[in-house]
């Protein structure tokens, strides 16, 4: 049976890995070049069994100016998970559609357009509302977008409503010293 | 009567052709009857509390064991209804989302009088614990009139056994005057909901 | 099923029908999110021809509150009340997940006791939230009597929650270090009456709709997953089993105590929503069978929590990591990354419903009855605030 070890070892040697995180024996994270990344989530696929996509998912690392798109894949042959990263440019944030290679590609690229203004050119309806209904101004889930601020300016708090910071709140009565 | 109050609603959000669709007309305060007429009628309301069964939040998964045989809420008059038409109390399970208040303010609007809301669960009072999201509003009653609160995250079923109590108290009383204050008040309400809900591609009342 | 003539029908190809939209010959149709038999707040977009769906969207987000982002703001110990909200009938999930993948990145290691706890209680979940989905099943097709069984016996298993963590449906019970609370005093016994109680429901409840010929008229052959689509969809959970697909994570990727409990993968091969209904009323079986085994070989006495840093000045050190569990509709996992501050960088949860309400509805809703794209959903199981948040 081909192991995890293996299998990143043959991505290591055929497409070239950036950088490489073992966190559990059955979970491995490794990095890839913005262009590779559809030939290795390919490659994984049909060639090292990783058939299963678990999940797209991004952040937005604000301070290095750009986004981290990860392909979290799995393999029910030896029952281990690799998440396959990369990294592109936050200004001119557009990725490779890969909604041919799993039918639930497209969903996750829309949801990823919504919420972070990733483009995803060619994937099928990736410019329709997912969640959202009208939205206007920057992607919500960017870093630089406040949510408590947008709350305060457009749902106004019922006045009476008392906040406590939680860290004076429990000093004050949990933890004195 | 004031004839100016009345005037017709312009529905300037919906393209010419479908205005025709549409009826324009404002919705109108309902005047009482006489006062022995209007208790027997309060009476009857009071004991056929049909709700939507729309569940807009969280807190409408304590409504499933509150209809089922544990909490039997049909012995108290209340019963699930499954269209706007047939019902006269709208439940807000709890956070409405903007996209949910959008079919919260059309479902409501098509019920037919008399209407009264019941509102679960803190995060419509206030906020609660979604007090800093950006997609749930804080305060359900600026945009429909509230007749009670239920509070609690989320309210057991005897709680909302409580909360139906109360509204047939308050009509019983003729205190329950939600949809009264909806019609007198209609172009404060409309004017928040209108603030919030970006693509409003529906009658400004939807009959 | 029905022998029709299919000429004036639109052609059926791979999923996707072969019309044009503004022939005036079909109906565009909203099933939801105002509708009895949508299960949660979503909708359904149809497009009919006579009564059988020709085009389906479904429209997701009438419940999202923007965790991910709620939870960059808040400190680990105050994500705790937020992350059960994301699946209403079965939180424990989400906080097992969560609090594990806080344990990983920390270094913390939990007792042996809150570890079989954290097993029972997510058995139980499964237990409550299988209840609740057997009624939402047969009310969809129009057995209202299991439903009203089915709802009542939940709520036995709601109050055991309660005694055990003070609330009945959203309980914050396993934190960091382990869980909240001890086991009350003659838990075990109470535990035992109510299992009893199940295993008749059950019983009782299989006689009721796998004898009943209507059902099976409806669902038999309703929604077929044949195993090419597991993979191309990413299914998971009885969805997949019941086409054949011996997978779940309790033995795949065995996490807590599962790799000390005896039980096998429960599996049928016809993959259609009968098949479904016979493998999550297997798997009620299975996880009663399991409370009583892990009652058994629980630890008596011992530590229940460990002790952790103080909340408010609690820092983990950069990383990030992936977990997941079987709830009742498959592989549920989170994915946490941390950047050395007080805050966790990043959720991402992945709900099972993501797929299986999406993409695949989309695609096995087509050419479905429109009265039986209710029970096509309860057969799926699917579940709105996982796949919005």
């Amino acid at each position: 049976m081909k192991t995890i070890l293996n299998s990143v070892k043959n991505i290591e040697q055929i497409f070239g890995v950036l950088a490489k995180k073992i966190q559990r024996p059955d979970l491995i994270f490794i990095t890839v070049e913005k262009k590779q990344v559809l030939s290795v989530l390919s490659h994984l696929r049909d060639i090292e069994e990783y058939t299963h996509l678990v999940m797209i998912t991004a952040i937005d690392y604000l301070e290095q100016g750009k986004f981290q798109i990860l392909y979290l894949l799995h393999n029910y042959k030896n029952n281990t998970d690799l998440g396959v990263k990369t990294f592109i440019s936050r200004e001119d944030a557009h990725m490779y559609s890969a909604h041919h290679l799993w039918g639930q590609v497209a969903t996750y690229q829309r949801e990823l357009h919504e919420m972070f203004g990733i483009d995803f050119p060619g994937s099928p309806r990736v410019n329709e509302n997912f969640a959202l209904e009208g939205w206007e101004g920057i992607p919500p889930m960017r870093r630089d977008f406040d949510t408590l601020r947008y709350s305060q300016e457009t749902y106004n708090f019922r006045k009476g409503r008392a906040t406590n910071d939680p860290k004076k709140y429990m000093k004050k009565n949990l933890h004195k010293e | 009567m004031k004839e100016k109050k009345y005037d017709i609603l312009p529905n300037s959000e919906l393209k010419a052709e479908d205005r025709d669709l549409f009826c324009d007309a404002r919705p109108v305060p309902v005047s009482k009857l006489n006062k022995y007429m209007e208790k027997l009628v309060n009476w009857a309301r009071a004991n056929s509390l049909w709700f939507l069964a729309f569940g807009t939040g969280c807190g409408a998964v304590e409504v499933r064991p509150l209809m089922t045989a544990r909490f039997d809420a049909y012995r108290y008059g209340i019963a699930g209804r499954p269209t706007p038409r047939q019902s006269g109390i709208i439940l807000i399970g709890g956070y409405a989302s903007v996209k949910t208040l959008k079919r919260i303010i059309r479902s409501y609007e098509q019920m037919q009088n008399p209407k009264f809301v019941i509102s679960l669960c803190s995060c419509s009072i206030n906020g609660g614990m979604y007090f800093d999201s950006y997609n749930t509003i804080n305060q359900i009653d600026k945009y429909i009139p509230v007749d009670v609160y239920i509070t609690g995250c989320m309210p057991r079923p005897e709680a909302i056994i409580a909360g139906f109590n109360k509204l047939k108290d308050r009509i019983k009383a003729g205190n329950a005057e939600g949809a009264n204050k909806y019609a007198e008040n209609f172009d404060y309400y409309k004017a928040n909901q209108k603030k919030i809900i970006k693509d409003w591609n529906m009658p400004d009342y939807n009959w | 099923m029905f022998d029709l003539d299919r000429k004036k029908y639109p052609k059926i190809d791979d999923g996707k029908a072969n019309f044009e939209l503004y022939s005036h010959k079909y109906l565009k149709l909203w099933h939801g999110p105002q509708h009895p038999g949508v299960t949660g707040n979503m909708a359904l977009e149809l497009t009919v021809s006579g009564d059988e769906i020709i085009d389906l969207k479904t429209h997701v987000g009438y419940l999202h509150r923007g965790f991910e982002k709620l939870m960059e703001r808040r400190r680990f110990i105050q994500c705790f009340p937020i992350v059960c909200r994301i699946c209403v009938p079965e939180p424990d999930t989400n906080e097992y997940l969560f609090s594990a993948a806080i344990e990983e990145l920390a270094g913390i290691e939990i007792p042996e006791k809150a570890i079989w706890i954290r097993t029972l209680n997510l058995e139980m979940t499964r237990l409550a939230s299988y209840l609740m989905w057997v009624g939402g099943q047969a009310g969809a097709l129009g057995l209202g009597a299991v439903g009203q069984w089915a709802i009542a016996h939940r709520d036995y298993v709601l109050d055991l929650f309660e005694e055990m963590t003070g609330a009945r449906v959203y309980h914050m019970y396993m934190v960091p270090g382990g869980v909240r609370g001890d086991f009350p005093q003659g838990f075990v016994h109470r535990l035992e009456a109510v299992l009893q109680k199940c295993e008749k429901l059950i019983k009782d409840a299989k006689i009721v709709m796998l004898n009943n010929s209507v059902l099976q008229d409806r669902l038999v052959g309703l929604g077929i997953i044949t195993p090419e689509m597991i993979d191309k969809f990413g299914i998971v959970g009885p969805n997949a089993r019941g086409s054949g697909a011996k997978r779940d994570v309790r033995k795949d990727n065995p996490y807590l105590k599962y790799n000390e409990l005896d039980f096998e993968i429960v599996t049928e091969t016809d993959g259609d929503g009968f098949a479904r209904l016979k493998v999550r009323f297997r798997e009620m079986s299975q996880s009663i069978s399991l409370i009583r085994q892990i009652v058994s070989k629980m630890p008596k006495t011992g530590k229940f929590h460990v002790k952790t840093p103080n909340p408010l000045h609690w820092k983990i050190p950069v990383g990030e990591t992936y977990l997941k569990a079987e709830s009742t509709r498959g592989e549920y996992g989170f994915y946490v990354a941390t950047d050395g501050s007080g805050f966790p960088r990043k959720v991402t949860v992945r709900g099972p419903s993501y797929t299986h309400a999406v993409s695949l509805l989309e695609y096995l809703g087509v050419g479905v009855n429109i009265a039986d794209i209710a029970g096509l959903m309860g057969s799926l199981h699917t579940y709105p605030p996982e796949i919005e948040r």
